[in-house]
């Protein structure tokens, strides 16, 4: 019988935004899964705690205090990661940044401020990551895109294009390093209970609205999301690349939403804006 | 522990076109991962031998001839797989066919039989299960398209029009059983390497070329999509389906090297 490897055991990952939310659950799980972690990101407190946790569960950990909107950080991401373990297979480009605007109030330095979070920084992660990985004929890349990626979500502007951008990014960048045994793939995620949208799932009133408009009727946990990534990173993914992977709970599928269409744009802005308050 | 949300472990899952091919990799793969696999083909003596190559190695598995182009056979596939273990946990539609024809020559018998096989096999299948996973409950159901439900395929209009039927299937039937606590997905492979085909991928140049991953995909590649999909892991995730084909469509053809005849 064929058995299917998802283990991570003597693999190397790079996880930004690891601190908490997504991120923090796809180190944590790279761990279980049997590799070493490297977690970055710009709050050093919050990233020694994944690493602690890591480090209970056998696995080393390497915190690197890194803001990916600075391309110098990034690269001393990369060189400190493989001074310490020679090697890197798994880059999992999750750090981003959300600012909910009308467009007509948002200014040009929120735009580039997303478009270089969100985008830029994964282009250039992954392009230093590759250097690595190609000389290595092995690698993983997996970026979190979001489905504000594929459709439109009002209010998200720059959030959304630089998703959709990363989105295509993971599939040109497919395309140039598959030839290098270098995987590129992205994961759409839907609502998960971060941070992020903390103003959505901690008011019963403004979840209800939104979890009647998901077919599954609830909001996901960020451990599923590190479960497809943990499927992408694997061995069990070998041929899987380009691929963008949604974990929405069927959110995008119907293409308009009976239960929301009754309210007003401002409306369903200030429901927005209140969520993320 | 994250590893053991991909387990299948005492699930009954029911694998079509299990046979021969990219179906018996899939049943073989999870039985591997723990699930009762119930084989079922048109072929009596394929259906016998994925059966016993599985109990061979330790599995557990039931062997049904069945033709799921025709609903009572449909029907008796179900019925006897909830007769001996009473519960469906998962579902994958894999059995299908093909072949060429200039889509102006092709007979109204040829694009009936070809949207039987490959589309229509997909809803009596998934009808049936979803029956008897709705009174669970709880169920996933994981439907074989393939690329060419994506892209156009030259001389495979019925076959290509069948597979993107499925994976919009997929999709309007996620949000149907939804409510019920059942997924809906879909795996979507490229090229995969077949017993006839092996000699198109071996070569300098050769059509491994034109894929980013330069080779040609194998049976075994699908399974840990398909394990994904099946299992705890993906339980957020429905009416996706997921493309396995080692990037070979997110190029532009024209910027892919010359494949070979």
């Amino acid at each position: 019988m064929a058995k299917i490897q998802f283990s991570l055991e003597g693999k190397t990952a790079i996880v930004t935004g690891a601190s908490r939310g997504i991120g923090k659950a796809i180190a944590l799980a790279f761990a279980d899964a049997g590799a070493d972690v490297v977690v970055a990101s710009r709050t050093i407190p919050d990233l020694e705690k994944t690493a602690e946790e890591i480090r209970l569960k056998g696995r080393h950990a390497l915190v690197v205090k890194t803001d990916i909107s600075r391309q110098q950080d990034i690269e001393s991401l990369i060189e400190k990661t493989v001074k310490e373990f020679h090697s890197i297979d798994i880059l999992v480009n999750n750090a981003a940044q959300l600012l909910l605007m009308l467009p007509s109030m948002l200014r040009d330095e929120g735009w580039d401020k997303m478009i270089n979070t969100d985008l830029r920084s994964c282009f250039i992660s992954s392009r230093e990551a590759s250097k690595v990985m190609i000389k290595n004929r092995r690698g993983s890349i997996i970026n979190i895109g979001s489905v504000a990626g594929t459709m439109a979500v009002p209010y998200e502007s720059a959030y959304a294009v630089a998703k959709a951008g990363l989105i295509h990014l993971t599939k040109v960048m497919a395309g140039e390093l598959g030839h290098y045994n270098v995987r590129v793939n992205s994961i759409e995620v839907g609502m998960v209970r971060t941070k992020m949208t903390e103003g959505v799932w901690s008011n019963p009133q403004i979840a209800k609205i939104f979890e009647q408009g998901i077919p599954m009727h609830r909001i996901s946990e960020p451990e599923e999301i590190a479960a497809v990534a943990l499927f992408l990173a694997s061995d069990a993914a070998s041929y899987v690349t380009g691929a963008s992977i949604c974990v929405d709970g069927g959110a995008s599928l119907a293409g308009f939403n009976p239960d929301i269409q009754g309210m007003t744009l401002p409306e369903q802005y200030r429901i927005h804006k209140e969520s993320l308050e | 522990m994250i590893l053991d949300m991909f387990s299948l472990k005492g699930r009954v899952a029911i694998v079509t076109g299990a046979g021969r091919g990219i179906g018996k990799a899939i049943a073989l793969g999870m039985a591997g991962a723990g699930a009762i696999v119930v084989v079922a083909a048109r072929t009596t003596e394929q259906v016998a031998a994925t059966a016993a190559a599985i109990n061979e190695s330790g599995g557990e598995s039931l062997a049904i001839t069945a033709d799921v182009r025709y609903k009572e056979k449909v029907d008796n596939l179900i019925n006897e797989t909830l007769g001996k273990y009473g519960r469906i946990d998962i579902l994958v539609n894999n059995a299908g066919g093909m072949f060429a024809v200039q889509t102006m020559e092709m007979s109204e018998r040829q694009w009936d039989v070809i949207i039987s096989e490959n589309l229509k096999s997909v809803f009596l299948c998934s009808q049936a299960a979803g029956k008897a996973m709705i009174l669970q409950k709880s169920g996933s159901i994981v439907n074989i398209a393939s690329i060419v439900g994506i892209v156009a395929q030259p001389l495979n209009a019925a076959y290509a029009a069948a597979k993107a039927g499925v994976i919009n299937l997929t999709k309007t039937m996620a949000t149907d059983l939804a409510p019920h606590g059942i997924r809906v997905n879909g795996i979507a492979p490229g090229l995969i390497i077949t017993p006839g085909t092996e000699w198109l991928y071996d070569k300098p140049g050769s059509v491994a070329n034109g894929i980013p991953l330069a080779r040609g995909g194998r049976p075994e590649d699908i399974i840990g999509g398909v394990i994904y999909l099946a299992s705890d892991a993906s339980l957020y995730v429905t009416g996706e389906t997921l493309v396995i084909d080692g990037g070979l469509i997110t190029r532009l053809p024209m910027t892919q090297p010359k494949l070979a005849q």
